[in-house]
């Protein structure tokens, strides 16, 4: 046996995926015939790939399909607003990441995160009722198109929802969100959307 | 898979749809999509761990892919086209509502050791049928879950999406050589989990569903 196990874990991946030359390939076999926990780490790694990889677990919460199809079909109709919201939903990203850097980068303290005023939603008047989805991180106003199950809707106020880290809508509470600009943090950069949060990694 | 097959000479009833949307029948764009739909809520759930987020990001994701179908070039595979459209939806999104602090403890342990298997047993394969079983399927979407993410998101692009490694590595902004080692690594800890999950009796059925009653 010329290989270790341990060197035999570290390219089985890529042995499984065909990925390994034939000299290593032959090596690994070879190895294999005779080490019954390499047989058993490469057995075991297949039916990982073959159970995961297996249609039936790409499950979906009913009426999924429907949902997606309505919203598409309803946008369908209307290409103009379609077309600004295209642009719409990138900037706000931008301008709300804006906001929390900022934020941030001014107070030097994580903590200020849960205070009201450090959330992108600072400009939504606090008494407006809101509404979220159990399980979801988003609130809305009601009536918005993303809401996909109007029945156990949950109602608070818009200053209860922010101070409990909830994250407003950029499409229908789009007209508070899009003035949240905040002073922008040396070196941001605001075109690449990974990098202004990395720069805020403490040394 | 015909689907799949962008230069054969044949033209794809998938090809002939995009042709369509991209003239401007957009009520036809679902039909595109339907048969991916699957994929892509797995893509965001695995990013954002949450269903109701990710099915909001799958919506987005698709009405930005609608907005730009003409930009859709023919080499490129559609499905992966939506894939990666999803995937930066979610990653934005994600980004845009994590806290600084979340994403800084993510971040962080970025060179762990070798992860070495646990367990040396003979491997007992996995019927097939037991994945027809819902509370199977929940018992391993709860082992993946239990991945941190940088292992989960590869591995469900990769094994679950069937996205090759460099697409892979696209999608996510990754090196080809991150995902090989982290796809090694969540290939492992999985197995480790299925080969727990045999003892604890996941994928035994009831005695009975075999034909050999209890009570006989
Ligand atoms: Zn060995
Ligand atoms: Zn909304």
């Amino acid at each position: 046996m010329g290989m270790t196990c341990e060197h035999v874990w570290r390219e089985i991946s890529n042995y499984v995926d065909g990925g390994v030359e034939a000299g290593l390939r032959a090596a690994m076999d070879e190895h294999m015939r005779e080490c019954a926990r390499c047989r058993s780490v490469l057995a075991g790694m297949r039916d990982v790939v073959r159970v995961y990889g297996d249609q039936r677990m790409l499950d979906v919460p009913s009426g999924f399909g429907q949902r997606l199809k309505r919203r598409l079909v309803r946008n369908a109709r209307q290409p103009r607003w379609l077309f600004w919201t295209a642009w719409l939903v990138p900037v706000s990203a931008v301008l709300l990441i804006a906001g929390m850097v900022g934020y941030v980068n001014f107070s030097g303290s994580y903590h200020a995160l849960k205070s009201p005023h450090a959330q992108p939603g600072k400009n939504i008047p606090p008494q407006l009722a809101v509404v979220m989805q159990p399980g979801a991180r988003i609130f809305h106003l009601a009536g918005c198109d993303l809401i996909r199950n109007d029945h156990d809707l949950i109602t608070m106020t818009a200053k209860d929802a922010i101070a409990q880290g909830f994250t407003p809508c950029t499409r229908c509470l789009r007209k508070y969100l899009s003035i949240v600009l905040a002073p922008r943090p040396p070196g941001l950069d605001l075109d690449g959307d990974a990098r202004p949060l990395e720069a805020l990694r403490r040394p | 898979m015909a689907l799949n097959n962008p230069s054969g000479a044949a033209v794809t009833r998938e090809q002939e749809l995009i042709a369509r949307v991209q003239r401007g029948h957009n009520d036809e764009f679902y039909e595109l999509v339907r048969p991916y739909e699957r994929r892509l809520f797995a893509a965001a759930v695995a990013i954002l761990k949450n269903e109701a987020d990710a099915e909001e990001v799958v919506q987005e994701a698709m009405l930005k892919a609608l907005a730009n179908i003409r930009q859709f070039r023919a080499e490129a595979r559609f499905s992966t086209w939506l894939i990666q459209i999803t995937v930066n939806e979610a990653l934005m999104r994600r980004r845009r509502e994590r806290t600084v602090a979340m994403e800084a403890i993510d971040e962080k342990q970025e060179d762990e050791p070798e992860y070495t298997p646990r367990d040396f047993a003979d491997w007992r394969e996995i019927p097939s049928e037991a994945l027809e079983r819902k509370e199977v399927r929940q018992k391993l979407a709860a082992a993946l879950a239990t991945l941190d993410r940088k292992y989960r998101e590869v591995f469900v692009l990769r094994d679950m999406e069937q996205l090759n490694i460099e697409e892979t590595a696209e999608a996510l902004g990754i090196s080809v050589a991150s995902v090989k080692t982290r796809l090694l690594r969540a290939r492992l800890m999985l197995r480790d989990l299925l080969a727990s999950g045999w003892q604890q009796g996941w994928f035994s059925r009831l005695p009975f569903e075999k034909g050999t009653k209890p009570w006989g």
